[in-house]
Protein backbone atom coordinates (compact mmCIF):
# COMPACT_ATOMS: atom_id res chain seq x y z
CA UNK A 1 0.00 0.00 0.00
CA UNK A 2 2.92 2.30 0.66
CA UNK A 3 4.28 2.13 -2.90
CA UNK A 4 2.04 4.95 -3.98
CA UNK A 5 2.07 7.42 -1.13
CA UNK A 6 -0.31 10.38 -1.24
CA UNK A 7 0.53 11.99 2.09
CA UNK A 8 3.83 11.50 3.86
CA UNK A 9 4.57 12.99 7.27
CA UNK A 10 8.25 12.87 8.11
CA UNK A 11 9.23 13.36 11.74
CA UNK A 12 6.61 16.07 12.22
CA UNK A 13 6.65 17.87 15.56
CA UNK A 14 4.44 20.64 16.82
CA UNK A 15 4.95 22.71 19.91
CA UNK A 16 2.46 25.47 20.59
CA UNK A 17 4.02 28.63 22.02
CA UNK A 18 3.51 28.94 25.76
CA UNK A 19 2.43 25.33 26.14
CA UNK A 20 4.62 22.87 27.97
CA UNK A 21 5.05 19.57 26.19
CA UNK A 22 4.59 18.72 22.55
CA UNK A 23 1.25 18.56 20.76
CA UNK A 24 2.72 16.21 18.17
CA UNK A 25 5.98 14.38 18.78
CA UNK A 26 8.11 13.27 15.85
CA UNK A 27 5.23 11.76 13.91
CA UNK A 28 6.00 9.85 10.73
CA UNK A 29 3.06 8.48 8.82
CA UNK A 30 2.25 7.51 5.27
CA UNK A 31 -1.16 7.51 3.68
CA UNK A 32 -1.52 5.62 0.44
CA UNK A 33 -3.34 6.95 -2.62
CA UNK A 34 -7.03 6.15 -2.28
CA UNK A 35 -6.57 4.94 1.26
CA UNK A 36 -8.94 5.76 4.12
CA UNK A 37 -6.92 6.42 7.27
CA UNK A 38 -8.46 7.27 10.62
CA UNK A 39 -6.55 9.15 13.31
CA UNK A 40 -7.92 8.14 16.67
CA UNK A 41 -6.97 8.82 20.26
CA UNK A 42 -8.05 10.56 23.46
CA UNK A 43 -8.24 14.36 23.67
CA UNK A 44 -4.82 15.94 23.72
CA UNK A 45 -3.32 13.27 21.48
CA UNK A 46 -2.69 15.76 18.68
CA UNK A 47 -4.96 14.12 16.12
CA UNK A 48 -6.65 17.35 15.08
CA UNK A 49 -3.35 19.21 15.15
CA UNK A 50 -1.90 16.56 12.86
CA UNK A 51 -4.81 16.91 10.45
CA UNK A 52 -4.55 20.69 10.39
CA UNK A 53 -0.84 20.50 9.66
CA UNK A 54 -1.63 18.64 6.45
CA UNK A 55 -3.55 21.62 5.02
CA UNK A 56 -1.36 24.10 6.87
CA UNK A 57 -4.02 25.61 9.07
CA UNK A 58 -1.34 24.84 11.65
CA UNK A 59 2.31 24.97 10.63
CA UNK A 60 4.62 22.27 12.05
CA UNK A 61 7.47 23.31 14.33
CA UNK A 62 9.76 20.86 12.57
CA UNK A 63 9.61 17.98 10.15
CA UNK A 64 8.14 17.94 6.67
CA UNK A 65 4.91 17.01 4.97
CA UNK A 66 4.92 15.75 1.41
CA UNK A 67 1.67 15.71 -0.52
CA UNK A 68 1.52 13.80 -3.79
CA UNK A 69 5.28 14.04 -4.10
CA UNK A 70 5.51 17.78 -3.39
CA UNK A 71 6.56 19.47 -0.20
CA UNK A 72 3.47 21.13 1.27
CA UNK A 73 5.43 24.36 1.67
CA UNK A 74 6.12 24.52 -2.08
CA UNK A 75 3.04 26.61 -2.87
CA UNK A 76 1.14 29.27 -0.86
CA UNK A 77 -1.08 27.84 1.87
CA UNK A 78 -4.33 29.06 0.26
CA UNK A 79 -3.49 27.30 -3.01
CA UNK A 80 -2.67 24.07 -1.21
CA UNK A 81 -5.97 24.24 0.69
CA UNK A 82 -7.98 24.65 -2.51
CA UNK A 83 -6.65 21.27 -3.60
CA UNK A 84 -7.57 19.52 -0.34
CA UNK A 85 -11.17 18.94 0.75
CA UNK A 86 -11.90 19.88 4.36
CA UNK A 87 -14.85 18.80 6.48
CA UNK A 88 -15.19 19.78 10.14
CA UNK A 89 -17.45 18.93 13.05
CA UNK A 90 -18.94 22.44 13.24
CA UNK A 91 -19.64 22.01 9.51
CA UNK A 92 -19.00 25.74 9.09
CA UNK A 93 -21.36 26.37 6.20
CA UNK A 94 -21.48 30.06 5.28
CA UNK A 95 -24.83 31.21 6.71
CA UNK A 96 -25.19 34.08 4.23
CA UNK A 97 -24.86 31.90 1.16
CA UNK A 98 -27.33 29.47 -0.30
CA UNK A 99 -26.57 25.77 -0.34
CA UNK A 100 -25.62 25.99 -4.03
CA UNK A 101 -23.27 28.90 -3.32
CA UNK A 102 -21.76 27.05 -0.38
CA UNK A 103 -21.03 24.02 -2.51
CA UNK A 104 -19.57 26.28 -5.20
CA UNK A 105 -17.08 27.91 -2.79
CA UNK A 106 -13.82 26.43 -4.04
CA UNK A 107 -14.78 26.41 -7.76
CA UNK A 108 -15.57 30.12 -7.38
CA UNK A 109 -12.22 30.74 -5.72
CA UNK A 110 -10.58 28.87 -8.59
CA UNK A 111 -12.41 31.09 -11.06
CA UNK A 112 -14.49 28.46 -12.86
CA UNK A 113 -17.04 29.64 -15.43
CA UNK A 114 -20.59 29.84 -14.03
CA UNK A 115 -22.09 27.08 -16.28
CA UNK A 116 -19.36 24.68 -15.17
CA UNK A 117 -20.00 25.58 -11.53
CA UNK A 118 -23.75 25.03 -11.93
CA UNK A 119 -23.19 21.64 -13.50
CA UNK A 120 -20.81 20.62 -10.79
CA UNK A 121 -23.16 21.74 -8.00
CA UNK A 122 -26.03 19.71 -9.45
CA UNK A 123 -23.78 16.69 -9.83
CA UNK A 124 -22.55 16.94 -6.23
CA UNK A 125 -26.04 17.41 -4.81
CA UNK A 126 -26.86 14.11 -6.45
CA UNK A 127 -23.64 12.47 -5.19
CA UNK A 128 -24.30 13.29 -1.54
CA UNK A 129 -28.06 12.79 -1.72
CA UNK A 130 -29.44 16.33 -1.52
CA UNK A 131 -32.73 17.13 -3.21
CA UNK A 132 -32.50 19.85 -5.82
CA UNK A 133 -34.94 22.15 -4.02
CA UNK A 134 -32.48 22.37 -1.11
CA UNK A 135 -29.97 24.20 -3.30
CA UNK A 136 -31.74 27.56 -3.13
CA UNK A 137 -32.09 27.46 0.64
CA UNK A 138 -29.87 28.90 3.32
CA UNK A 139 -27.95 26.59 5.69
CA UNK A 140 -30.13 27.49 8.69
CA UNK A 141 -33.10 25.96 6.86
CA UNK A 142 -31.52 22.49 6.78
CA UNK A 143 -31.25 19.82 9.47
CA UNK A 144 -27.87 18.94 10.94
CA UNK A 145 -27.55 15.79 8.86
CA UNK A 146 -28.42 17.63 5.65
CA UNK A 147 -25.97 20.39 6.55
CA UNK A 148 -23.15 17.89 6.90
CA UNK A 149 -24.05 16.42 3.49
CA UNK A 150 -23.59 19.93 2.13
CA UNK A 151 -20.31 20.15 4.04
CA UNK A 152 -19.10 17.01 2.30
CA UNK A 153 -20.33 18.23 -1.10
CA UNK A 154 -18.53 21.55 -0.59
CA UNK A 155 -15.31 19.73 0.29
CA UNK A 156 -15.58 17.63 -2.87
CA UNK A 157 -16.52 20.50 -5.18
CA UNK A 158 -13.24 21.00 -7.00
CA UNK A 159 -12.63 17.24 -7.07
CA UNK A 160 -9.60 17.32 -4.75
CA UNK A 161 -7.65 14.06 -4.53
CA UNK A 162 -7.49 14.37 -0.73
CA UNK A 163 -10.21 14.84 1.83
CA UNK A 164 -9.47 15.79 5.43
CA UNK A 165 -12.25 15.28 7.96
CA UNK A 166 -12.22 16.42 11.59
CA UNK A 167 -14.93 14.53 13.50
CA UNK A 168 -17.49 15.45 10.84
CA UNK A 169 -20.28 13.39 12.35
CA UNK A 170 -19.57 14.24 15.98
CA UNK A 171 -22.52 16.61 16.30
CA UNK A 172 -25.27 14.68 14.50
CA UNK A 173 -27.57 12.29 16.29
CA UNK A 174 -26.56 8.60 16.45
CA UNK A 175 -29.06 7.28 13.90
CA UNK A 176 -28.15 9.86 11.28
CA UNK A 177 -24.48 9.41 12.15
CA UNK A 178 -24.52 5.71 11.30
CA UNK A 179 -26.14 6.43 7.97
CA UNK A 180 -23.72 9.27 7.16
CA UNK A 181 -20.74 7.05 8.06
CA UNK A 182 -21.93 4.36 5.69
CA UNK A 183 -22.56 6.91 2.93
CA UNK A 184 -19.20 8.56 3.50
CA UNK A 185 -17.41 5.22 3.27
CA UNK A 186 -19.29 4.29 0.09
CA UNK A 187 -18.54 7.69 -1.40
CA UNK A 188 -14.84 7.34 -0.65
CA UNK A 189 -14.71 3.95 -2.30
CA UNK A 190 -16.66 5.14 -5.32
CA UNK A 191 -14.59 8.29 -5.85
CA UNK A 192 -11.24 6.80 -4.82
CA UNK A 193 -10.34 9.76 -2.61
CA UNK A 194 -7.50 9.65 -0.13
CA UNK A 195 -9.11 10.35 3.24
CA UNK A 196 -7.63 11.29 6.60
CA UNK A 197 -10.38 11.18 9.18
CA UNK A 198 -10.01 12.32 12.79
CA UNK A 199 -12.26 10.86 15.46
CA UNK A 200 -12.19 10.12 19.17
CA UNK A 201 -14.73 7.34 18.64
CA UNK A 202 -12.85 4.07 18.34
CA UNK A 203 -15.83 2.27 16.78
CA UNK A 204 -16.08 4.91 14.08
CA UNK A 205 -12.35 4.58 13.42
CA UNK A 206 -12.66 0.79 13.18
CA UNK A 207 -15.68 0.94 10.90
CA UNK A 208 -14.34 3.55 8.49
CA UNK A 209 -10.61 3.08 8.26
CA UNK A 210 -8.58 0.93 5.89
CA UNK A 211 -5.93 1.63 8.46
CA UNK A 212 -6.14 3.40 11.79
CA UNK A 213 -3.44 5.37 13.56
CA UNK A 214 -3.81 5.20 17.33
CA UNK A 215 -2.28 8.28 18.95
CA UNK A 216 -1.47 8.82 22.61
CA UNK A 217 -1.43 12.06 24.61
CA UNK A 218 1.49 14.22 23.52
CA UNK A 219 1.13 13.21 19.89
CA UNK A 220 2.84 9.84 20.08
CA UNK A 221 1.92 7.24 17.48
CA UNK A 222 1.26 3.96 19.31
CA UNK A 223 0.11 1.75 16.46
CA UNK A 224 -0.65 2.13 12.78
CA UNK A 225 -2.27 -0.84 11.10
CA UNK A 226 -5.54 -2.21 9.76
CA UNK A 227 -8.37 -2.29 12.32
CA UNK A 228 -8.41 -6.11 12.07
CA UNK A 229 -4.75 -6.39 12.97
CA UNK A 230 -4.95 -3.81 15.73
CA UNK A 231 -7.95 -5.54 17.30
CA UNK A 232 -6.30 -8.94 16.97
CA UNK A 233 -2.96 -7.80 18.26
CA UNK A 234 -2.79 -4.45 20.11
CA UNK A 235 0.79 -3.17 20.22
CA UNK A 236 0.69 -2.28 23.91
CA UNK A 237 -1.47 -1.70 26.96
CA UNK A 238 -2.47 1.79 25.88
CA UNK A 239 -3.86 0.58 22.58
CA UNK A 240 -5.56 -2.33 24.28
CA UNK A 241 -7.28 -0.12 26.85
CA UNK A 242 -8.17 2.45 24.23
CA UNK A 243 -9.86 -0.17 22.10
CA UNK A 244 -12.04 -0.83 25.12
CA UNK A 245 -13.99 -3.96 25.94
CA UNK A 246 -15.55 -6.38 23.48
CA UNK A 247 -12.48 -6.41 21.26
CA UNK A 248 -13.52 -9.81 19.98
CA UNK A 249 -16.96 -8.52 19.07
CA UNK A 250 -15.53 -5.46 17.36
CA UNK A 251 -13.29 -7.69 15.32
CA UNK A 252 -16.23 -9.86 14.35
CA UNK A 253 -17.84 -6.68 13.05
CA UNK A 254 -15.05 -6.40 10.48
CA UNK A 255 -15.06 -10.01 9.28
CA UNK A 256 -17.54 -11.08 6.59
CA UNK A 257 -19.53 -14.27 7.10
CA UNK A 258 -17.93 -15.62 3.94
CA UNK A 259 -14.62 -15.60 5.81
CA UNK A 260 -15.94 -18.31 8.11
CA UNK A 261 -16.59 -21.84 7.00
CA UNK A 262 -20.29 -22.19 6.31
CA UNK A 263 -21.98 -25.44 7.36
CA UNK A 264 -24.75 -27.05 5.38
CA UNK A 265 -26.73 -27.94 8.49
CA UNK A 266 -30.06 -29.80 8.72
CA UNK A 267 -31.32 -28.58 5.39
CA UNK A 268 -32.95 -30.97 2.92
CA UNK A 269 -34.67 -30.65 -0.40
CA UNK A 270 -38.44 -30.55 -0.22
CA UNK A 271 -38.54 -33.66 -2.45
CA UNK A 272 -36.68 -35.76 0.16
CA UNK A 273 -38.48 -38.73 1.71
CA UNK A 274 -39.86 -38.45 5.29
CA UNK A 275 -37.34 -41.09 6.33
CA UNK A 276 -34.40 -39.10 4.97
CA UNK A 277 -35.77 -36.03 6.78
CA UNK A 278 -35.90 -37.87 10.11
CA UNK A 279 -32.39 -39.20 9.55
CA UNK A 280 -31.15 -35.64 9.02
CA UNK A 281 -32.79 -34.55 12.27
CA UNK A 282 -31.07 -37.32 14.18
CA UNK A 283 -27.75 -36.76 12.51
CA UNK A 284 -27.69 -33.10 13.54
CA UNK A 285 -29.48 -33.68 16.85
CA UNK A 286 -31.90 -30.77 16.30
CA UNK A 287 -35.65 -30.30 16.55
CA UNK A 288 -36.11 -28.35 13.32
CA UNK A 289 -35.51 -29.01 9.65
CA UNK A 290 -34.63 -26.48 6.94
CA UNK A 291 -36.44 -26.94 3.62
CA UNK A 292 -35.03 -26.09 0.22
CA UNK A 293 -36.53 -26.10 -3.22
CA UNK A 294 -33.46 -26.81 -5.29
CA UNK A 295 -31.19 -23.99 -4.12
CA UNK A 296 -34.01 -21.78 -2.86
CA UNK A 297 -34.67 -21.49 0.85
CA UNK A 298 -38.30 -22.22 1.74
CA UNK A 299 -38.13 -22.00 5.52
CA UNK A 300 -38.17 -24.48 8.36
CA UNK A 301 -40.52 -26.98 9.95
CA UNK A 302 -40.82 -28.18 13.54
CA UNK A 303 -39.17 -31.62 13.85
CA UNK A 304 -41.84 -32.94 16.21
CA UNK A 305 -44.53 -32.31 13.59
CA UNK A 306 -42.84 -34.42 10.92
CA UNK A 307 -44.85 -37.52 10.04
CA UNK A 308 -45.14 -39.85 7.09
CA UNK A 309 -46.63 -37.24 4.84
CA UNK A 310 -44.47 -35.85 2.05
CA UNK A 311 -42.41 -32.77 3.04
CA UNK A 312 -44.34 -30.79 0.43
CA UNK A 313 -47.43 -31.05 2.59
CA UNK A 314 -45.80 -29.23 5.50
CA UNK A 315 -46.15 -25.50 5.70
CA UNK A 316 -42.58 -24.12 6.15
CA UNK A 317 -42.15 -21.17 8.51
CA UNK A 318 -39.76 -18.40 7.47
CA UNK A 319 -36.48 -17.70 9.25
CA UNK A 320 -37.03 -14.38 10.99
CA UNK A 321 -33.43 -13.28 10.51
CA UNK A 322 -31.31 -14.18 7.50
CA UNK A 323 -27.92 -12.81 6.50
CA UNK A 324 -26.32 -12.19 3.14
CA UNK A 325 -22.72 -12.95 2.13
CA UNK A 326 -21.57 -9.41 2.88
CA UNK A 327 -22.97 -9.39 6.43
CA UNK A 328 -20.43 -9.34 9.24
CA UNK A 329 -19.78 -12.15 11.66
CA UNK A 330 -20.98 -9.83 14.39
CA UNK A 331 -24.44 -9.73 12.78
CA UNK A 332 -24.23 -13.49 12.44
CA UNK A 333 -23.50 -13.84 16.13
CA UNK A 334 -26.47 -11.65 16.92
CA UNK A 335 -28.69 -13.86 14.76
CA UNK A 336 -27.37 -16.97 16.51
CA UNK A 337 -28.01 -15.76 20.03
CA UNK A 338 -31.42 -14.25 19.31
CA UNK A 339 -32.88 -16.90 16.98
CA UNK A 340 -34.77 -19.93 18.21
CA UNK A 341 -32.71 -22.30 16.08
CA UNK A 342 -29.36 -20.98 17.43
CA UNK A 343 -28.01 -20.63 13.88
CA UNK A 344 -27.45 -17.82 11.40
CA UNK A 345 -28.72 -18.59 7.91
CA UNK A 346 -26.93 -17.06 4.93
CA UNK A 347 -29.10 -16.35 1.91
CA UNK A 348 -28.28 -14.33 -1.20
CA UNK A 349 -31.34 -13.34 -3.21
CA UNK A 350 -33.29 -16.32 -1.93
CA UNK A 351 -30.49 -18.80 -2.65
CA UNK A 352 -29.34 -20.75 0.40
CA UNK A 353 -25.57 -20.52 0.98
CA UNK A 354 -25.19 -22.27 4.31
CA UNK A 355 -25.37 -21.53 8.00
CA UNK A 356 -23.23 -20.64 10.96
CA UNK A 357 -23.56 -21.74 14.55
CA UNK A 358 -21.80 -20.53 17.67
CA UNK A 359 -18.89 -22.95 17.18
CA UNK A 360 -18.09 -21.79 13.67
CA UNK A 361 -18.09 -18.13 14.78
CA UNK A 362 -15.97 -18.81 17.86
CA UNK A 363 -13.49 -20.65 15.67
CA UNK A 364 -12.98 -17.51 13.59
CA UNK A 365 -12.34 -15.31 16.59
CA UNK A 366 -9.80 -17.56 18.25
CA UNK A 367 -7.79 -18.01 15.09
CA UNK B 1 -46.87 93.55 27.39
CA UNK B 2 -48.05 90.83 29.70
CA UNK B 3 -51.20 90.70 27.71
CA UNK B 4 -49.25 89.93 24.53
CA UNK B 5 -47.39 87.12 26.24
CA UNK B 6 -50.57 85.49 27.36
CA UNK B 7 -52.13 85.63 23.93
CA UNK B 8 -49.12 83.96 22.23
CA UNK B 9 -50.62 80.61 21.07
CA UNK B 10 -48.87 77.34 21.93
CA UNK B 11 -48.73 76.40 18.27
CA UNK B 12 -49.18 78.75 15.38
CA UNK B 13 -50.07 76.84 12.20
CA UNK B 14 -50.06 79.98 10.13
CA UNK B 15 -46.38 80.51 11.03
CA UNK B 16 -45.65 77.04 9.76
CA UNK B 17 -47.52 77.79 6.54
CA UNK B 18 -45.56 80.99 6.00
CA UNK B 19 -42.19 79.35 6.71
CA UNK B 20 -42.44 76.06 4.81
CA UNK B 21 -39.46 76.92 2.61
CA UNK B 22 -37.23 77.70 5.59
CA UNK B 23 -38.36 74.55 7.40
CA UNK B 24 -37.47 72.47 4.34
CA UNK B 25 -34.04 74.15 4.01
CA UNK B 26 -33.25 73.61 7.68
CA UNK B 27 -34.27 69.97 7.44
CA UNK B 28 -31.95 69.45 4.48
CA UNK B 29 -29.14 71.19 6.38
CA UNK B 30 -29.79 68.88 9.29
CA UNK B 31 -29.60 65.81 7.08
CA UNK B 32 -26.46 67.04 5.40
CA UNK B 33 -24.65 67.60 8.69
CA UNK B 34 -25.81 64.17 9.91
CA UNK B 35 -24.92 62.33 6.71
CA UNK B 36 -21.45 63.84 6.50
CA UNK B 37 -20.69 62.90 10.11
CA UNK B 38 -21.92 59.33 9.57
CA UNK B 39 -19.98 58.76 6.35
CA UNK B 40 -16.73 60.10 7.82
CA UNK B 41 -17.37 58.32 11.13
CA UNK B 42 -18.05 55.02 9.39
CA UNK B 43 -14.92 55.36 7.23
CA UNK B 44 -12.72 56.12 10.24
CA UNK B 45 -14.36 53.35 12.27
CA UNK B 46 -13.80 50.75 9.58
CA UNK B 47 -10.13 51.71 9.41
CA UNK B 48 -9.68 51.66 13.18
CA UNK B 49 -11.69 48.44 13.56
CA UNK B 50 -9.55 46.80 10.87
CA UNK B 51 -6.47 47.82 12.84
CA UNK B 52 -7.97 46.47 16.08
CA UNK B 53 -8.86 43.18 14.38
CA UNK B 54 -5.43 42.77 12.84
CA UNK B 55 -3.59 43.75 16.02
CA UNK B 56 -5.85 42.87 18.95
CA UNK B 57 -3.58 44.74 21.34
CA UNK B 58 -4.68 48.05 19.82
CA UNK B 59 -8.35 47.42 20.61
CA UNK B 60 -8.14 48.55 24.24
CA UNK B 61 -6.40 51.89 23.52
CA UNK B 62 -8.72 52.58 20.59
CA UNK B 63 -11.88 52.03 22.62
CA UNK B 64 -10.41 53.94 25.55
CA UNK B 65 -9.65 56.98 23.38
CA UNK B 66 -12.97 56.94 21.54
CA UNK B 67 -14.70 56.28 24.85
CA UNK B 68 -13.26 59.51 26.26
CA UNK B 69 -14.41 61.37 23.13
CA UNK B 70 -17.86 59.92 23.67
CA UNK B 71 -18.09 61.24 27.22
CA UNK B 72 -16.93 64.82 26.53
CA UNK B 73 -19.99 67.07 26.26
CA UNK B 74 -20.49 68.47 22.77
CA UNK B 75 -20.22 72.06 23.97
CA UNK B 76 -16.84 71.27 25.47
CA UNK B 77 -15.69 69.77 22.17
CA UNK B 78 -16.67 72.97 20.37
CA UNK B 79 -14.63 74.96 22.86
CA UNK B 80 -11.65 72.61 22.62
CA UNK B 81 -11.53 72.51 18.82
CA UNK B 82 -12.39 76.14 18.17
CA UNK B 83 -8.83 77.52 18.54
CA UNK B 84 -7.78 75.47 15.49
CA UNK B 85 -10.83 75.38 13.30
CA UNK B 86 -12.83 78.39 14.41
CA UNK B 87 -16.58 78.35 14.69
CA UNK B 88 -18.16 76.49 11.83
CA UNK B 89 -18.61 73.33 9.85
CA UNK B 90 -15.30 71.61 10.64
CA UNK B 91 -15.62 72.15 14.37
CA UNK B 92 -19.18 70.85 14.32
CA UNK B 93 -18.26 67.77 12.32
CA UNK B 94 -15.31 66.94 14.55
CA UNK B 95 -17.68 66.83 17.48
CA UNK B 96 -20.29 64.82 15.60
CA UNK B 97 -17.84 62.28 14.16
CA UNK B 98 -16.19 61.75 17.53
CA UNK B 99 -19.54 60.60 18.91
CA UNK B 100 -19.97 57.91 16.26
CA UNK B 101 -16.58 56.27 16.64
CA UNK B 102 -17.00 54.33 19.87
CA UNK B 103 -20.36 52.85 18.88
CA UNK B 104 -19.31 51.97 15.35
CA UNK B 105 -15.88 50.54 16.18
CA UNK B 106 -17.27 48.43 18.99
CA UNK B 107 -20.03 47.04 16.81
CA UNK B 108 -17.79 46.33 13.83
CA UNK B 109 -15.28 44.48 16.01
CA UNK B 110 -18.01 42.63 17.90
CA UNK B 111 -19.71 41.70 14.63
CA UNK B 112 -16.56 40.30 13.06
CA UNK B 113 -15.52 38.51 16.25
CA UNK B 114 -19.03 37.11 16.49
CA UNK B 115 -18.59 35.08 13.31
CA UNK B 116 -18.76 31.43 14.43
CA UNK B 117 -15.26 29.88 14.70
CA UNK B 118 -16.38 26.96 12.53
CA UNK B 119 -17.31 29.32 9.70
CA UNK B 120 -13.97 31.07 9.95
CA UNK B 121 -12.12 27.76 10.00
CA UNK B 122 -14.06 26.43 7.04
CA UNK B 123 -13.26 29.60 5.07
CA UNK B 124 -9.60 29.13 5.92
CA UNK B 125 -9.73 25.46 4.95
CA UNK B 126 -11.44 26.24 1.63
CA UNK B 127 -8.48 28.44 0.71
CA UNK B 128 -9.66 32.02 1.26
CA UNK B 129 -6.88 34.53 1.70
CA UNK B 130 -7.12 36.74 4.80
CA UNK B 131 -8.46 39.83 3.01
CA UNK B 132 -10.95 37.85 0.93
CA UNK B 133 -12.18 36.04 3.99
CA UNK B 134 -12.78 39.33 5.81
CA UNK B 135 -14.62 40.91 2.87
CA UNK B 136 -16.56 37.95 1.51
CA UNK B 137 -17.36 35.96 4.64
CA UNK B 138 -16.79 37.81 7.89
CA UNK B 139 -17.98 41.29 6.92
CA UNK B 140 -21.34 40.17 5.48
CA UNK B 141 -21.97 38.03 8.53
CA UNK B 142 -21.14 40.97 10.81
CA UNK B 143 -23.59 43.26 8.95
CA UNK B 144 -26.55 42.86 11.32
CA UNK B 145 -24.40 43.97 14.27
CA UNK B 146 -22.75 46.75 12.25
CA UNK B 147 -26.13 48.06 11.05
CA UNK B 148 -27.38 47.99 14.64
CA UNK B 149 -24.43 50.20 15.60
CA UNK B 150 -25.06 52.49 12.65
CA UNK B 151 -28.67 52.96 13.75
CA UNK B 152 -27.62 54.02 17.25
CA UNK B 153 -24.96 56.34 15.83
CA UNK B 154 -27.51 57.89 13.45
CA UNK B 155 -30.05 58.64 16.15
CA UNK B 156 -27.30 60.06 18.38
CA UNK B 157 -25.96 62.33 15.65
CA UNK B 158 -29.40 63.63 14.66
CA UNK B 159 -29.94 64.70 18.24
CA UNK B 160 -26.53 66.33 18.45
CA UNK B 161 -26.92 68.23 15.19
CA UNK B 162 -29.60 70.35 16.89
CA UNK B 163 -26.84 71.55 19.22
CA UNK B 164 -24.50 72.46 16.36
CA UNK B 165 -26.87 75.26 15.41
CA UNK B 166 -25.12 77.08 18.24
CA UNK B 167 -22.23 77.34 15.79
CA UNK B 168 -24.50 79.06 13.29
CA UNK B 169 -24.77 76.06 11.00
CA UNK B 170 -28.53 75.92 10.81
CA UNK B 171 -30.28 72.63 10.97
CA UNK B 172 -33.48 72.09 12.91
CA UNK B 173 -31.81 73.31 16.09
CA UNK B 174 -32.07 76.79 14.58
CA UNK B 175 -35.82 76.88 15.30
CA UNK B 176 -35.35 75.73 18.85
CA UNK B 177 -32.62 78.28 19.51
CA UNK B 178 -34.64 81.00 17.86
CA UNK B 179 -37.71 80.09 19.90
CA UNK B 180 -35.78 80.33 23.16
CA UNK B 181 -33.81 83.46 22.29
CA UNK B 182 -36.74 85.69 21.47
CA UNK B 183 -37.69 88.18 24.17
CA UNK B 184 -41.02 86.42 24.28
CA UNK B 185 -40.57 82.64 24.07
CA UNK B 186 -41.95 81.37 20.76
CA UNK B 187 -43.21 77.79 21.36
CA UNK B 188 -44.11 77.09 17.72
CA UNK B 189 -40.45 77.24 16.62
CA UNK B 190 -39.33 75.04 19.51
CA UNK B 191 -42.00 72.45 18.76
CA UNK B 192 -41.25 72.41 15.01
CA UNK B 193 -37.53 71.93 15.71
CA UNK B 194 -38.04 69.18 18.28
CA UNK B 195 -40.76 67.28 16.45
CA UNK B 196 -38.95 67.32 13.11
CA UNK B 197 -35.62 66.21 14.55
CA UNK B 198 -37.31 63.37 16.42
CA UNK B 199 -39.20 62.43 13.26
CA UNK B 200 -35.98 62.49 11.23
CA UNK B 201 -34.31 60.19 13.74
CA UNK B 202 -37.24 57.79 13.67
CA UNK B 203 -37.43 57.77 9.85
CA UNK B 204 -33.69 57.26 9.35
CA UNK B 205 -33.73 54.51 11.96
CA UNK B 206 -36.47 52.70 10.06
CA UNK B 207 -34.72 53.24 6.73
CA UNK B 208 -31.52 51.70 8.11
CA UNK B 209 -33.49 48.83 9.61
CA UNK B 210 -35.04 48.15 6.20
CA UNK B 211 -31.71 48.46 4.36
CA UNK B 212 -30.12 46.10 6.88
CA UNK B 213 -32.82 43.52 6.29
CA UNK B 214 -32.53 43.79 2.53
CA UNK B 215 -28.76 43.30 2.77
CA UNK B 216 -29.08 40.22 5.01
CA UNK B 217 -31.77 38.04 3.45
CA UNK B 218 -30.43 34.93 5.16
CA UNK B 219 -31.44 36.23 8.58
CA UNK B 220 -35.09 36.44 7.61
CA UNK B 221 -35.90 32.86 6.77
CA UNK B 222 -36.93 30.63 9.62
CA UNK B 223 -34.76 27.74 10.56
CA UNK B 224 -36.21 24.24 10.12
Amino acid sequence: MAEDVMIRLVDVTKQFPGVAGLAVDGLSLEVGRGEFVTLVGPSGCGKTTTLKMINRIIEPTSGSIVIDGRNSLASPAHELRRSIGYVIQQIGLFPHRTIAQNIATVPMLLGWEQPRIDGRVAELADTVGLQEEMLARYPAELSGGQQQRVGVARALAADPPILLADEPFGAVDPIVRTRLQQEFRDLQERLGKTVVFVTHDVDEAIFLGDRMAVLNVGGKLEQYDTPENILADPANEFVESFLGGERGLKRLGLLPVTGAELKWGPFVDVSSSPAAARATLEEHDVDWLGLLDGTRLLGWVDGSLLDDRSLVDHEPRPFLVTLSSDSSLRTALDAVVTGHARVAVVVDDGVYRGMLDLDSIAEEITE
Amino acid sequence: MTLAQQTMPLFDWSWVGRNLDTIWDRTIEHLRLTGFALVVGLGLSIALAALALRRPRTYEPITAATGIMYTIPSLAVFALVRPWFGIGFVTAEIALVSYTLLILIRNIVAGINGVPPGVREAALGMGYRDGERLRRIEFPLALPVIVAGLRIATVTVIGLVTVTSLLGLGGLGFFILDGIRRSVIFPTGIIVGVVLSVALAAILDLVLLAVGRILTPWTRRDAV
